[in-house]
């Protein structure tokens, strides 16, 4: 097929989904209807250990969101994780706010805050933003140790009556708030998807590739990635605020912990796929599998999965998934832009369209 | 006469910042990689010096002469085994530098666990030098400061007074032209790295005598060598001392008004100048 065939037949629109976005979305569907009914059919542990994974599916989509569409590779992400749950502590405590009212509201502070420290870190680019990005959390785990309001150093707890407002029975409590992570979880991952599909998910992919070019086709860059950083932080804030209800304290340290937050966001999405949706769903997986056989050696565990992360940056950029997407021609989500011309003509690789759906075109790499 | 006091301080601190900049400057400068092991490494340089302390029974300063030429050793074949393969775009080197600070934290941890160490130097540790009644110094600031200004000139003839300097400024200019004037890049970047760990040694050094250290100390220290290079400007060695001198006035005032507020007057003087001279004091190259 010549490149002639291809120019703008009048009747050409986009088509998004594939064979294998079909099925990927039937599996999706299945799997979250079978994760809802968890409560049902699953023991308290089991939830228990749903909910963390929920967690950090949501906060890898973000970051991955970050880092492999928008370019921007922060090791911060630690401040809207803290500033969540606190956000939800001190509403309760200072307004008694149920903390379902708490859940809304630390999106609201996350995306607030998130202005002021994006106008300032887009001044930074590349390595000098993900430093940058860290100088901030670390402000604020130092001013959060200085404030008694919030509790100073030693952080605050939350009361019984705090939690018991949720629901009256335990096992209500437990239910809700197994389908407030797995909703969040869904929303993260449904919210990065729908807005992969518009003109900015065009865009965030354009700079991703180059910067220069998006730049020169008159992007804004600065403005779709302010528009990623603020999203990621309002949401990020609402999983931190649900972490933080679990836990049932809060410290400075805990909250905005590098090494908690950040560090596993990272090497999930890196071992995972990197600039793929499904890259930190499947890196989750792996990060679960890995601890679970390694649980008692927390040192260990860290190093292992440093080595992969390394192993895999090295020798498949673009993560596991990425790396058999490519090869398979697969995408789980309908994120494909195919141009269906109106004598039926189509040709994906047109559109610059990403290697994952020119199917079966074998990868250099 | 406090406030002198503070400002001395500040100064001579602001040294050993410079000092920790230095490295990740000359590293950055030749291959635009951001190394976020360094405060690691840092780390790594404390550890070696203490055990050679206790294996040669030496003090400090004399286990540098085994610590800069092992962590050079060290440096070099960590580039050409590793970080060379992550160079040329800008994900590769800041995840597997990432990758490599959580494996050095992790190591040490288990090595060494998680008590704190410190270098004793011996009774120059509490020398000072009087000037008045109220206004005295430490010789060993005095001395750290010293060695900074003197690795930072030393760098600085090194990179436009020799060979190795003109390789070092040929790469960082245009690695391909470099390669085809017959630099082999790869032993370069390797050289590169071993220079920038060499000076970590001495700054490593120079911290573990100043503070406590432990497994998980690096990346405080990065982001302190960080900021001064920010502050100082891109690419400009003498800038970054200006930086390092900065942040560690900063400090010093910060902590003179609330004991729990060093680190945090540092950040904020760094991201004050990001606001008002995002390419910092002294800058070399545009950003």
């Amino acid at each position: 097929m010549s490149a002639k065939d291809v120019v703008t037949p009048p009747t050409a629109r986009v088509v998004h989904s594939t064979l294998s976005s079909r099925i990927g979305m039937t599996f999706w569907i299945v799997l979250t209807a079978v994760l809802v009914a968890l409560p049902y059919w699953g023991d308290r542990q089991m939830m228990r250990l749903a909910t963390e994974i929920y967690s950090f599916v949501a906060l890898a989509s973000l970051w991955n969101f970050l880092a492999g569409y928008a370019g921007l590779v922060s090791v911060g992400q630690q401040t809207f994780v803290g500033l969540g749950g606190y956000t939800l502590y001190l509403c309760a405590l200072w307004a008694g706010l149920n903390p379902m009212v708490g859940l809304p509201l630390a999106g609201v502070i996350g995306a607030l805050i998130s202005v002021p420290i994006v106008l300032l870190l887009l001044k930074l680019r590349g390595a000098y933003f993900t430093i940058g990005s860290w100088v901030v959390a670390e402000v604020f785990l130092q001013i959060f140790q200085l404030v008694p309001a919030v509790g100073g150093g030693s952080g605050i707890s939350l009361p019984a009556t705090v939690v018991q407002s949720i629901a009256s029975s335990r096992s209500g409590r437990e239910s809700l708030i197994y389908w407030v992570f797995l909703a969040l979880a869904v929303a993260v991952i449904g919210v990065i998807v729908l807005l992969l599909r518009t003109r900015y998910g065009l865009a965030l992919q354009a700079i991703r590739d180059n910067e220069t070019a998006a730049k020169s086709n008159g992007i804004d860059v600065n403005r779709a990635r302010m528009v990623v950083f603020v999203v990621a932080a309002a949401a990020t804030a609402m999983v931190g605020s649900m972490v933080f209800l679990q836990k049932l304290s809060i410290t400075p340290f805990s909250a905005f912990s590098i090494n908690d937050w950040t560090v596993n966001m990272i090497f999930i999405t890196v071992i995972g796929g990197i600039g793929r949706v499904e890259g930190p769903i499947l890196g989750t997986v792996i990060f679960f599998v890995l601890r679970e056989f390694l649980a008692d050696l927390a040192s260990t565990y860290l190093i292992i999965l440093g080595i992969v992360a390394i192993g895999v940056m090295l020798k498949a950029p673009k993560g596991i998934w990425g790396y058999a997407a490519d090869r398979l021609g697969w995408q789980l989500f309908p994120l494909a832009r195919h141009l269906v011309g109106g004598a039926g003509k189509t040709d994906s690789r047109a559109l610059g369209v990403p290697a994952a759906e020119r199917a079966k075109v074998p990868s250099p790499t | 006469m406090e406030l002198i006091h503070v400002i001395i301080q500040g100064v001579l601190l602001g040294g050993l910042y410079a000092l920790f900049a230095a490295g990740l400057s000359l590293i950055f400068g030749v291959m635009r990689l951001v190394n976020i092991a360094h405060g690691d490494l840092i780390v790594v340089a404390a550890y070696m010096a203490y055990f050679t302390m206790q294996a040669l029974g030496v003090g400090p300063f004399m286990s540098l002469i085994v610590v800069v030429p092992g962590i050079a050793v060290f440096g070099y074949a960590l580039q050409r085994g590793l970080l060379n393969f992550a160079l040329g775009d800008e994900l590769p080197p800041l995840l597997v530098t990432f990758g490599l600070s959580v494996i050095i934290q992790n190591v040490l941890l288990i090595l060494f666990t998680h008590d704190s160490r410190r270098l004793y130097a011996g009774p120059i540790e509490m020398a000072s030098w009087k000037f008045t009644p109220d206004l005295s110094v430490g010789v060993l600031p005095v001395i750290q400061f010293a060695v900074a200004v003197a690795v930072i000139g030393g760098l600085q003839l090194l990179f436009y007074r020799t060979t190795l300097g003109r390789s070092f400024r040929a790469t960082s200019d245009d690695p391909e032209i470099a390669q085809l004037m017959g630099i082999e890049n790869r032993h370069i970047f390797a050289l590169a790295m071993a220079l920038s760990l060499a000076v970590v040694a001495v700054a490593g050094v120079f911290i573990a005598i100043r503070t406590t250290f432990n497994p998980f100390y690096g990346p405080q220290l990065l982001i302190f060598g960080f900021e001064a290079v920010i502050m100082g400007g891109l690419g400009s060695l003498w800038g970054t001392l200006a930086g390092g001198v900065l942040l560690g006035l900063a400090q010093a005032i910060g902590g003179q008004i609330n004991v729990g507020l060093p680190f945090t007057a540092g950040h904020v003087a760094f991201l004050l100048v990001l606001i008002v001279r995002p390419q910092g004091l002294f800058p070399k190259v545009s950003v």
